[in-house]
């Protein structure tokens, strides 16, 4: 409820005062203090605009009508696009709000609530929601919902980019994104979020330009500040705000001058129960670890470049280098940042790393069934498959299993029923084996579909699609920088139908 | 209620403990009501001991105090008690306490105007700071005060501050319009002209803010952009990203009123329409001469071109809103390059995932060919979330043709099998709709349904009765058998929808089903009083139409059906039953109606329309809010119409602009071979030449061969280490550019350079100049460095080789040529500007006397005698920064030696009858000396 109401006692005795007696009263201001509702008689209320915009306070005050007495040119215009932010934890709780401009009550969440009751599991929470007076645009990242206030027009991908750069901010300044984490540094992700965003429109959104605006902690730097009573705050204004290259801080210094380059590749993949690629396609990304003192100029090129069919850049790379040239030309943010994200042709063929054989049957009579699973490599281009984890999503009457795994471990969540078998590496010798029986729900029919497994793996040194780095150069430095390149392929959304 | 008014002091005990327990706990800042003061105490305990700790001394404890009010706030509680205690703060050195008490500010100063004012002298005096970013938050906290008293004040500073020499403050200016338009919509003539300067404003940092308060304050003044629009256009790569967005979709709008349709009308590039090619050439020959061949005006091509680079953003926002623009403005040939970006964004957040879905079904509608070939990306997972399913599920649905109908029936029948049952559901409502919309399946799809209805969940079983019902009422001839197998499944669908919906197929096609009706009407007879309501519903329909044609063996069972429905306890039931009774039933009170009776009841009736749900979302604009609510959200611009005729072009004329003085070129963004004409409005990007030349405002290349195109690049003077004073940014950057190279003696390349009076990138103790290369001979120029003739204790920071110096005709002679060429600085430009305090000068100033000291006695010209044009010359004059002086005839100035950090200051005092004295402190005498020649010159003259 966000307007307790002033109560007045309808059996108290009452004299409404003379004009002289209002008068005195309104230029001393005895005693009146301002709220944004009174109850004056049982069951009238007076208050303001405020009051009458938020539904869920007058449906709760019992309010089953409202007279417009406002006059005047004070009028409300909300025009910032993202109004105010509240995090809410998995339990429902809201444990950070911030404003940006005039505040909105908490009871705007109530309508995000209900439908989070509503949605099975929290990724089906609709990410937009219209209520009368707001919408509300959320995001559901690591256990938390980021939830926005919005009252115009905006375009709704503009707040969810928003919003995931946000926990992207967070993660980055304090190494997790957690209700525990932000509630222990609430002061300083609350300066965050203020230097972010003004006005409701993002301000700094970079992490070199905010690093240097408040620096993230680190424990040294808290001890010193306890000492000596300084801050975490910069009192200069970051050169990257005002350079042409917003995102790399100036008077960068190492001693040991490093650039790595991850090429990391996921294979999407859906294969159907007879092994069949129904859809497979590449998707990479080039992650970038530079730390190089001064302004360098960084060239990357690769071996074959054609192989990239679609790419999208760090605001840092040159476009119409690329375009002429296809290689990267960049003056690089200091630290970590993604440098490209791309897809790979899906004409090319994509290698399958692993193949699984499996059965799964459930016995007519219901009461049981076999599940027997084999993984085995297939095209993995010489290089060990590691990390190799398989998740089936049992159907609902499965109550157990009792099975037996050559290699790894099996676990199996009766609530959720999710078994997971963490298998690890793969040797193509001894193929690694899962079998055993499934319980069911007695009297519950026999499951009428099969689940699908999800496979998780990683192969180290290798690129599934091919692509090479050719080489890194650097200009506008003279001294010799340390440069290393490494790839890994791991499985994206890799899906087999049983 | 009741009770409690029974007895008064009770109910007031328990009103105040209420409003205790709800101050304890979630405290709204609002329920200071009188009764919940008093017990206030525990509450009130905390907060006093805050109240010392910001009254106290020490400012690690009024830091500590006002972290956690910050904290309070963060949790959503109320410290506006501690507002007096607070404010007294807000003029501290102290930085970060300086901030949180903004943040406090910002947030109570509504509710306690009075005491808010208090503060307002120290951010009026903030906004005079020498700092830029001091000035910055001062102006964003002051426009962030909702106090109405206020305004004026705003509106001085925001008009202040759009003049500012820091980008960085006109864009908080630029940012506090809108805050001033929202509290006050009356200044908004007096906003607009703000806007219109700003929007003037050559800088990447301003313009994605400016147009923002365009959006806000004024779109409907397109007239504003004309004269803005290729600039903003050309600047647009190189806007931050959230920028990007918002002038993006200002573009947009502002294309559709300016520009004619590129768009055929005939729909010659509608795929959808194959007129065009089936059409006889004779009629195609008439179309052409009639209407008159389409021209793209160049500034749309422009747009277009400009913003196609911005699909390869990372920022996701940024991507969508280039697909809108081409969706909307793009020939329709071209909007198909949008795609492979959108699909790519289907990789992202399970949030960014929904929306691109949602603006991807509603471009699939109208365009299938543009995603057919990656309908793969649209296979769901059984991971994804269930409204991503769905949004999937309705994309292939629209994808689906005659040649890939097979293959998306085959994913779909995988799909049916999913455990979750909604999809499963939403799957069989798709496989209804293609059966519809592609003629040549109908008949697979009836089948496939038909095996559904054996299937043991009950959902799917539900689902499939009612698709197969609209399936059957869109071509009910041969489908008796169907009918009969649904009549026997009768017996165990419990679903009551299904239910109804096989009993409403009975009785509508009952006459293809003689034998079966009756005795499924005597079932139901039975079962009557368990039905659910719609089943009964139902029932009476079937009853009264099997009475209609079949009488001879139903009477009896309709009759039973009617009385049993008469006393039914739902009045729907009742009432249908009562009218039913007197249509069907000739008795003397039945009036006219009962002898149309079975063309009501057996009317053919129209088959339903199976398609897509965002079928008229396309009246949204695309990657708006209001497209994803499928509603209008309050604040939505209508996308209007194109012209018939295209209004004036010459409108968006401008000009030659002056090249940007603020900013120092950095040597990375330089490309080689960049024009020289369009390093004023592109030098941040890497535009190559082929841009230039379509661009419309003219720019001299190839006229007579000697075609001119230039490198800007910088180089770094440096000399050793720098003192620890604080730097800030230029107050003054000249114009004015030396001759390095004439054309004649570099045999063609000419060299031009100009101190930039920025921070080096590269070494902070170097000088930055700007050096413009420009070939005007006609032959191409290749690996122009800088010799190593530099003198000894000049470090030159150079830049790279330059591969070559573009020009249009090639002669191919090879020939090396050697310039000696030699920079001129003026001494003014070899200072960095500082800031001080007025008392940090004194001591300086202090230090530096004797022989570090010189002064000279001038007379001034009148104009030169009020602050602000003196101030102006000596910045003009050098590199030096104002220091804030208590007397209003001296005026102070600071800086220090790029090379060495030494300390530099000058005092102009000013005298009786316009004499001024000069005074020069510095340890380095010789530049003192010349700084001082050099300023009594510039101060003396007119």
């Amino acid at each position: 409820m966000s307007h307790e109401a002033v109560r007045v006692d309808p059996d108290m005795e009452y004299l409404t005062p003379g004009v002289v007696d209002l008068e005195q009263m309104f230029w001393t201001g005895l005693g009146a203090t301002y709220t944004h509702c009174n109850q004056v008689w049982p069951n009238l209320y007076i208050g303001d605009k405020k009051t009458a915009l938020e539904k869920p306070g007058l449906v709760e005050m019992g309010v089953t009508h409202i007279i417009n007495a406002a006059e005047g040119t004070w009028n409300n215009v909300s025009t910032e696009m993202i109004h105010s932010l509240f995090l809410v934890n998995p339990s429902g709780d809201i444990f950070l709000e911030k404003h940006w401009k005039s505040v909105v009550s908490r009871s705007v969440c109530d309508y995000f609530l209900e439908a989070r009751e509503k949605a099975l599991d929290p990724e089906d929470v609709p990410p937009v929601i219209s209520t009368p007076h707001h919408y509300l645009i959320s995001i559901y990242r690591d256990k938390l919902f980021f939830l926005s206030v919005i009252q115009t027009e905006v375009p709704p991908l503009f707040v969810i980019e928003f919003l995931h750069r946000v926990a992207e901010m967070i993660q980055d300044y304090f190494g997790e994104c957690s209700e525990t984490v932000i509630k222990d540094n609430v002061v300083m992700v609350y300066e965050l979020l203020e230097e972010m965003l003004d006005n409701g429109f993002p301000l700094a959104t970079e992490s070199n330009v905010l690093k240097e605006m408040i620096r993230p902690p680190t424990i040294l730097r808290s001890v010193v500040n306890t000492l000596t009573g300084s801050s975490n705050v910069g009192d200069k204004l970051p050169t990257g705000q005002l350079s042409t290259i917003p995102w790399r801080r100036a008077g960068v210094k190492y001693t040991n001058n490093e650039a790595y380059f991850d090429v990391v590749e996921e294979i999407d993949a859906i294969l159907d129960r007879t092994g069949t690629t129904v859809f497979a396609e590449i998707q990479g990304v080039v992650e970038a670890c530079v730390k190089l003192s001064g302004m360098p100029d960084l060239t990357l090129s690769f071996m074959n470049p054609r192989l990239l069919d679609d790419v999208s850049f760090h605001p840092c790379v040159r476009y119409k280098r690329w375009e002429s040239e296809r290689v990267l030309s960049f003056i690089p943010p200091d630290g970590n940042f993604t440098l490209m994200t791309y897809h790979v042709n899906a004409q090319n063929l994509v290698a399958i790393p692993v193949y699984v054989k499996h059965s799964i049957n459930f016995f007519e009579s219901g009461s049981g069934g076999r599940l027997d699973l084999t993984v085995g490599p297939k095209q993995t281009m010489g290089k060990t498959v590691e990390g190799v984890l398989v998740t089936v999503h049992m159907p609902k009457t499965v109550l157990s299993v009792s099975l037996n795994a050559t290699q790894g471990s099996y676990t199996y969540d009766n609530a959720t029923k999710v078994l997971v078998w963490d298998i690890g590496k793969l040797n193509p010798q001894k193929l690694p084996n899962l079998r055993g029986s499934l319980s069911l729900q007695t009297g519950a029919p026999k499951p009428e579909e099969n689940p699908s497994l999800n496979i998780d793996l990683k192969i180290q040194q290798l690129a599934i699609s091919g692509l090479k780095v050719n080489r890194l150069d650097m200009f506008g430095e003279k001294y010799k920088p340390f440069k290393g390149v490494k790839y890994i392929t791991k499985a994206g959304k890799f899906q087999v139908r049983m | 209620m009741l009770s409690m008014s029974t007895n008064n002091s009770s109910y007031n005990d328990q009103g105040g403990a209420d409003s205790a327990v709800e101050i304890g706990q979630e405290t709204t800042p609002t329920s200071n009501s009188g009764a919940g003061f008093g017990l206030f105490s525990t509450d009130f305990k905390k907060n006093d001991d805050l109240k010392e700790m910001l009254e106290n001394n020490k400012e690690s404890l009024k830091l500590e105090a006002m972290k956690r009010i910050v904290g309070l706030i963060a949790k959503g509680k109320n410290a506006s008690e501690l507002f007096p205690a607070v404010v007294k703060n807000v003029a501290s050195k102290n930085i970060e306490l300086k901030k949180l008490v903004y943040v406090y500010l910002v947030r109570y100063a509504e509710e306690q105007q009075d005491l808010a004012l208090l503060s307002i002298s120290t951010f009026q005096r903030a906004l005079k700071d020498p700092n830029q970013l001091i000035r910055a938050s001062a102006l964003r906290v002051l426009s962030s005060i909702r106090v109405p008293i206020i305004i004026p004040i705003m509106m001085l500073a925001i008009k202040e501050a759009a003049s500012d020499m820091s980008p960085y403050v006109r864009k908080t200016s630029a940012h506090a319009i809108q805050k001033l338009y929202s509290l006050d919509p009356d200044q908004k003539e007096h906003l607009i002209e703000v806007i219109e300067k700003l929007l003037k404003d050559k800088s990447t940092l301003v313009a994605g803010s400016v147009v923002m308060a365009f959006e806000e304050v004024c779109p409907e003044r397109i007239d504003l952009i004309h004269k803005n629009y290729r600039k903003l256009c050309n600047l647009l790569v190189d806007v931050e990203e959230w920028g990007q967005v918002v002038i993006i979709s200002m573009l947009t709008r502002y294309a559709r009123t300016q520009f004619t349709s590129p768009w055929r009308e005939d729909g010659v590039f509608d795929e959808n329409s194959e007129r065009a090619f089936y059409e006889s050439d004779e009629e195609k020959t008439r179309d052409d001469t009639e209407i008159k061949p389409y021209t793209m005006d160049p500034d749309h091509r422009l747009l277009l071109r400009n913003t196609k680079p911005l699909l390869q953003s990372r920022n996701t926002a940024v991507v969508m809103s280039v697909a809108q623009l081409y969706w909307h403005l793009a020939p329709r040939n071209e909007v198909s390059i949008v795609t492979k970006s959108l699909v790519r964004l289907l990789r992202s957040h399970r949030e960014v995932q929904y929306i691109v879905l949602q603006n991807i079904a509603t471009m699939s509608i109208q365009r299938k060919g543009m995603f057919e070939p990656y309908m793969k990306s649209f296979y769901v997972r059984s991971t994804d979330a269930t409204h991503i399913k769905s949004l999937k599920l309705e994309i292939l649905t629209n994808l689906a043709n005659e040649a890939n109908i097979s293959t998306i029936l085959r994913e779909f029948q995988t799909y049916v099998k999913s455990q979750d049952k909604q999809f499963a559901a939403g799957t069989i409502q798709a496989i209804g709709r293609c059966a519809t919309n592609i003629s040549e399946v109908t008949d697979t799809c009836l089948n496939g349904l038909v095996l559904l209805l054996s299937n043991r969940d009950e959902t799917v079983v539900a689902e499939s009765v009612v698709v197969i019902k609209k399936l059957l009422q869109a071509q009910p001839s041969q489908h008796s058998d169907i009918i009969k197998h649904m009549a026997k499944l009768l017996d165990n669908i419990t679903v009551s929808m299904a239910r109804a919906s096989i009993l409403w197929l009975i009785g509508e096609y009952c006459e293809r089903v003689p034998k079966i009706a009756p005795d499924v009407l005597r079932k139901m007879a039975k079962s009557f009083t368990s039905e659910e309501d719609i089943v009964k519903l139902q029932t009476v329909n079937l009853a009264a139409k099997l009475y209609l044609t079949n009488s001879k063996q139903t009477k009896l069972l309709t009759q039973y059906i009617l009385n049993l429905g008469k006393y039914d306890q739902n009045y729907d039931i009742r009432d249908r039953t009562r009218f039913i009774r007197q249509l069907i039933v000739p008795n003397e009170k039945s009036g006219a109606l009962s002898k149309y009776a079975r063309r009501i009841l057996l009317a053919p009736k129209p088959a339903p329309v199976l398609e897509s749900a965002y079928k008229d979302r396309d009246r949204y604009q695309l990657g708006t809010l209001s497209h994803t609510i499928n509603t209008k959200a309050s604040g939505y611009l209508e996308l209007s119409d194109w012209p018939a005729v295209a209004p004036d072009q010459s409108v968006r004329n401008v000009e030659v602009i002056e090249p940007v003085k603020e900013w120092a070129p950095s040597l990375g963004k330089t490309g080689k071979s960049k024009p020289a004409k369009s390093s004023d409005d592109k030098f941040y990007s890497d535009s190559g030449e082929e841009e230039e030349d379509e661009k419309g405002s003219g720019t001299s290349s190839s006229n007579d061969g000697s075609s001119s195109s230039s490198a800007g690049l910088s180089l770094c003077l440096c000399v050793p280490p720098p003192g620890p004073v604080c730097v800030s940014g230029p107050a003054f950057v000249p114009e004015k550019s030396h001759n390095l190279l004439h054309r004649m003696t570099g045999k063609g390349l000419a060299a031009q350079y100009q101190f930039t009076r920025q921070p080096c990138l590269y070494q902070p103790n170097m000088v930055s100049v700007q050096i413009s290369l420009t070939n005007t001979s006609d032959h191409r120029l290749e690996q122009i460095h800088i010799g190593e003739r530099s003198p000894a204790g000049l470090k030159i920071h150079c830049f790279n080789t330059i591969g070559e110096s573009h020009c249009f005709s090639t002669l191919d002679d090879t020939k090396e040529d050697q310039f000696s060429v030699s920079i001129q600085p003026a001494v003014g430009d070899l200072f960095l500007a500082v800031t001080m305090t007025e008392q940090d000068f004194r001591k300086e100033q202090g230090k530096l006397q004797g022989m570090n000291e010189c002064s000279a006695t001038i007379t001034v010209t009148a104009e030169n005698t009020s602050s602000q044009p003196l101030n102006r010359r000596v910045a003009a004059m050098a590199n030096v920064g104002v220091v804030p002086s208590g007397q209003d005839n001296v005026h102070r100035f600071a800086g220090k030696t790029a090379c060495s950090g030494a300390v530099l200051l000058v005092t102009v005092e000013l005298r009786e009858s316009s004499a001024a004295v000069i005074t020069i402190n510095t340890e380095k005498s010789v530049m003192g000396s010349m700084l001082l020649r050099d300023l009594k010159k510039s101060l003396a003259q007119a």
